[in-house]
């Protein structure tokens, strides 16, 4: 039985947030808040201030060598939570056990400094980071292989694409030599051949036997390289256990939340246009996203965008106007419009869907965004007709027709077995 | 494998052995501000020299030419003002520096856990290094001179220990003070400013003393830099230079009295750095 690393127990923390109309600046000066002072009593504490809570009451324990994903909204209290951990702030009250030492990966390049060379700044960034020039020396060859900037070492960072700068930062920030790993969000940097790369390189970290705590958006990398997962929402913990179950509530609540939080209108006082109340529906396989357009004043060249994504937040398709050369004339008036998405509800995977809808110059400049305007639910899908439902988070994200054919002889024109397993056609 | 607690107010047991572990980190944030300060500069390390050189030349001239003022002993005055502008350049810079740092350091403080003591040090660290290299002119200046150092030169590392309290003290207590009230930066270029008139770096505070008495002289040595530029010259220049020692131990005493006040300031506010910069 793993023993417990990190043991939390109600830890809280509290911020001092001033209160609207008090001075919004976030350092204060001296001479203000000497003024401040003498316009009160003594004996009466500055009260312009109000507390805030970013945690409260959280507690949980993770075992030694677990990988656990921490999820939750934007101000769920995430990032307070590292950064407690890290010990770069003190909690409020509550206290957290830890055994072993603590490698914190906040951010990527924390320290570089554009002067500097790659090399100088390796050395800089690994101090920083919590290495010793000795392990930083030995790491070397490795940090720069996996950054691939070895052409560009000796070259001041500042001179860097931001390809290479983010590169070469998250391969310092790889290869700490800590028990305990905290990482924030750091993965979504680079270009997509280099974030797989990092989910590989993140995924060994993982299984070496090193305790893992994650905080990402990206729900299905965090369902990837995590066992276990803790949800926060509001500074507290809603929900811990197994990381599936928890994305998969995470999902449930951000699902219900986004219609009463989306924009149901979005209004260009620019251009005089507005876009509202995307309504969808069903007519058999296809589905139907119905807007209405409101311009005051002609534009001249309007095209209408959507895109589908998934709860977790992966893009399933992007129709730019730009592309699919879907117009709207630009006269004045009320109008109402549907976009039809035909066969979506073939070849989507069951699940929840968020549809996104824009209004944009095609290939310049987008007016109206209504981000979220609609929520689908792909229902079961026999797809295969074996009982099973192809689902969003194990299965992908599209449903491919597929059949199986046997034979020496793979002729498509002397093709006469019969498939043995099918889609269904059509 | 220690346990580690996290909880208010806990962190002071384990910070004097982080300091130990976090060692390295006074070396490289140093060489950091250094290597950052010579690079992209043809005088760069040209200009640790020339200031100390052109300040000095100035202060002679209007010190000793067009004031007349004595200097200590047979000690030629260029020497004598010399010996006093190497401890107050490294004390000025040095409390430049450190005031500035934690601020200057935002981003580290809010993203990675060290000491962070470590950072206003390492700004002194930056300024000692700058005092090596004008010692350079010292040196020439005492070849010039044919002036020799006498026995009390061996004394000289616990005068340069004295000047680095006297910088830190005030130092540590600005730099936490400017996090959280940032107008507190326009405090040490004042201080830097009158502190210069003020300490006898120009002059000899054989002066002071000879025209205003031994009581106002303690007074006067109420000013730490005081007792450090004293001591600097009757380290280097030997028997030429005397040293009122009722002044010297008062104005130490006021350094460690401050370097106490600066670190328990420094230490009572430090965790709140990350949330208030």
């Amino acid at each position: 039985m793993a023993s417990s690393i990190i043991i939390a127990e109600q830890l809280g923390k509290q911020y001092q947030v001033a209160r609207a109309g008090a001075s919004a600046q976030a350092s204060l000066r001296f001479s203000e808040m000497l003024a401040a002072r003498f316009r009160q009593p003594w004996f009466r504490p500055v009260t312009n201030v109000d507390a805030f809570w970013a945690l409260k009451d959280v507690s949980f324990s993770v075992a030694e060598g677990e990988v656990v994903g921490i999820i939750g909204r934007n101000g769920a209290g995430k990032s307070t939570l590292l950064k407690i951990l890290s010990r770069i702030t003190e909690p409020s009250c509550g206290r957290i056990r830890l055994r072993g030492r603590v490698a914190s990966l906040l951010e990527v390049g924390t320290g570089f400094h554009p002067e500097l060379t790659g090399r100088e700044n390796i050395f800089l960034n690994g101090a920083i980071l919590g290495l010793r020039r000795g392990e930083i020396l030995r790491q070397f060859d490795a940090i720069v292989d996996f950054a691939g900037t070895e052409r560009f070492l000796d070259m001041p960072v500042k001179r860097y694409s931001s390809g290479m700068y983010v590169r070469l930062a998250f391969a310092v920030a790889a290869h700490l030599e800590a028990e305990i790993l905290v990482v924030d969000e750091v993965l979504a940097v680079g270009d997509a051949a280099f974030q797989q790369k990092c989910i590989g390189k993140m995924s060994t970290v993982a299984s070496s036997g090193r305790t893992v705590l994650f905080v990402s958006h990206n729900l299905a990398v965090v369902q990837r390289l995590c066992q276990q997962g803790i949800l926060l929402e509001e500074g507290r913990v809603v929900r811990q256990g197994e990381i599936r179950d928890v994305v998969d509530h995470y999902s449930r609540t951000t699902m219900q939340a986004a219609p009463n939080t989306a924009a149901r209108r979005a209004i260009n006082r620019h251009l005089g246009i507005s876009l509202d109340a995307v309504r969808v529906e069903r007519e058999g396989e296809d589905l139907l996203l119905q807007a209405r357009l409101e311009s005051t004043n002609p534009v001249a060249s309007l095209g209408p965008g959507v895109r589908v994504m998934t709860a977790a937040g992966d893009r399933v398709a992007e129709l730019k106007p730009f592309k699919t050369g879907l117009r709207l004339p630009g006269t004045i008036g009320v109008r109402k419009f549907q976009i039809r998405l035909e066969e979506f509800f073939k070849r989507l995977p069951e699940g929840r869907y968020s549809i996104d809808m824009w209004l944009a110059d095609p290939g310049v400049e987008v007016f109206l965004d209504l981000a979220a305007a609609a929520l689908v639910e792909v229902p079961a899908n026999d797809h295969y007709s074996t009982g099973h439902s192809l689902q969003q988070n194990d299965d992908g994200l599209v449903l491919l027709h597929a059949t199986l054919h046997q034979g020496a002889d793979l002729n498509p024109a002397a093709r006469d077995q019969t498939p043995l397993n099918a889609g269904s056609t059509g | 494998m220690r346990e580690l607690i996290i909880e208010p107010g806990r962190t002071e047991r384990n910070y004097w052995q982080d300091l130990w572990e976090y060692r390295e980190l006074f070396y490289i944030l140093a060489w950091r501000d250094i290597t950052i300060r010579y690079k992209q500069t043809e005088i760069g390390i040209a200009w640790a020299l020339i200031q100390p050189l052109l300040t000095m030349l100035v202060m002679t001239v209007v010190f000793s030419r067009l004031a007349g003022l004595p200097s200590e002993g047979q000690a030629p005055y260029a020497l004598m003002v010399i010996a006093g502008m190497l401890p107050w350049q490294f004390f000025a810079a040095s409390i430049s520096a450190a005031s500035q740092s934690l601020v200057g350091n935002a981003n580290l403080i809010t993203r990675v856990y060290f000491p962070r003591l470590i950072i206003p040090i390492a700004a002194v660290i930056t300024s000692f290094l700058d005092f090596l290299i004008a010692f350079l002119i010292l040196a020439a200046m005492m070849l010039w001179y044919q002036f020799w150092p006498d026995w009390q030169i061996v004394c000289l590392p616990l005068f340069v220990v004295l000047a680095a309290m006297a910088a830190i003290g005030p130092g540590l207590w600005l730099t936490a003070l400017n996090v959280k009230y940032r107008d507190f930066r326009f405090v040490v270029p004042f201080i830097v400013q009158f502190g210069l008139y003020v300490t006898p770096v120009g002059f000899s505070s054989t002066v002071i003393r000879e025209r205003f008495g031994d009581t106002f002289y303690m007074f006067y040595s109420l000013n730490p830099m005081v007792g450090v530029v004293d001591g600097f010259r009757w380290a280097l220049l030997g028997g030429q230079a005397s040293i009122y020692w009722p002044g010297f131990l008062l104005s130490s005493m006021v350094t460690a009295g401050l370097m106490l006040v600066g670190i328990r300031y420094f230490r009572a506010t430090e965790k709140s750095f990350a949330d208030v910069i």
